[in-house]
């Protein structure tokens, strides 16, 4: 490690943005993917490339989502301290909740008749 | 000995991107794991750091080709509908395994997971190599962060490999042609 880095107040909040960035694409992901699987107005909508179908929009938007989510969370939290451990946390709880809906016995629960 | 231009870009979607992620998981856990200053010195730190950034940057880069790949140029030769009055479906493997009840799950179940879990691997790859990436050695002396770096990633792992062991199992079944 060099003097310049050893010396710098060393913030966590980049590191928590990213993190709960990460879990707000995986939850965005899911919720779309229940969505799609409720709504067959939402399920055009997101044909975004035909030839993929609704896959398309949904990944899309959820990717735009984290993305977005991100570079919020970095402009909010610039230079603010956060409580790493309890966003950490949240993080988590989002990405298996983007799991869970990604799980088909879970989105097909929600499937349109 | 031929193979088709289809079959070509299911083996680089599977096994050239899919496998290579999946086979650099290893040392990436491997770094990930072993990055506390008790158990490197300060230069064998600086030598891994280079290794573990190039590395983590690359499995992000592939988990991104991987699934660029498979949505939009394999998967819509995977779910092309046929022609109404086919009764061959060989070449529209969603069909094929719809159409009858001992395959269906394979679309239902396997398919429909995959399609969609894949696509959490490279958020929670790049994730894992912008903060590797951020905090570079110093991520030695933060124990909670390195610790939520290494659950992300070993959730991009497992994510890709059920993306991944669906993938093969469905193109055995019903392969893109």
């Amino acid at each position: 490690m060099n003097a310049t880095q050893d010396t710098q107040p060393l913030s966590l909040a980049p590191a928590a943005a990213a993190l709960l960035a990460g879990g707000i694409g995986s939850v965005a992901l899911g919720l779309l993917t229940v969505l799609a699987e409720a709504s067959e107005p939402i399920r055009l909508a997101l044909r975004f490339y035909a030839p993929a179908g609704p896959l398309s929009g949904k990944t899309t938007v959820a990717v735009l989502v984290w993305l977005a989510s991100w570079a919020i969370l970095r402009g909010v939290w610039n230079k603010k301290e956060v409580d790493f451990g309890k966003v950490a946390n949240l993080a988590f709880i989002l990405l298996a909740l983007g799991l869970i809906g990604t799980f088909p016995p879970f989105f097909l629960l929600f499937a349109a008749e | 000995m031929e193979i088709s231009n289809r079959e070509l870009w299911t083996v680089l979607h599977g096994m050239a991107f899919g496998a290579l992620f999946l086979l650099a998981f290893g040392g990436g856990l491997a770094g990930l794991y072993s990055l506390r200053p008790a158990w490197i010195t300060a230069e064998g730190l600086r030598e891994r750091m280079i290794r573990l950034k190039v590395g983590m940057w690359l499995m992000a880069l592939v988990a991104w080709g991987t699934v660029l790949s498979g949505t939009y140029i394999v998967y819509p030769w995977y779910r092309a509908a046929p022609p109404e009055g086919t009764t061959e479906l060989g070449a529209y493997p969603r069909s094929l395994l719809l159409s009858s009840e001992s395959t269906n799950l394979w679309h239902e179940f396997g398919m429909e997971w995959k399609e969609h879990v894949g696509w959490i691997a490279p958020i929670a790859a790049t994730v894992a190599a912008a903060v590797v990436m951020m905090y570079g050695e110093r991520l030695a002396s933060l124990p909670a962060v390195r610790r939520a770096v290494l659950w992300f990633f070993v959730a991009a792992f497992a994510t890709a490999g059920v993306a991944g062991l669906f993938g093969a199992l469905i193109n055995k079944v019903a392969p893109v042609r």
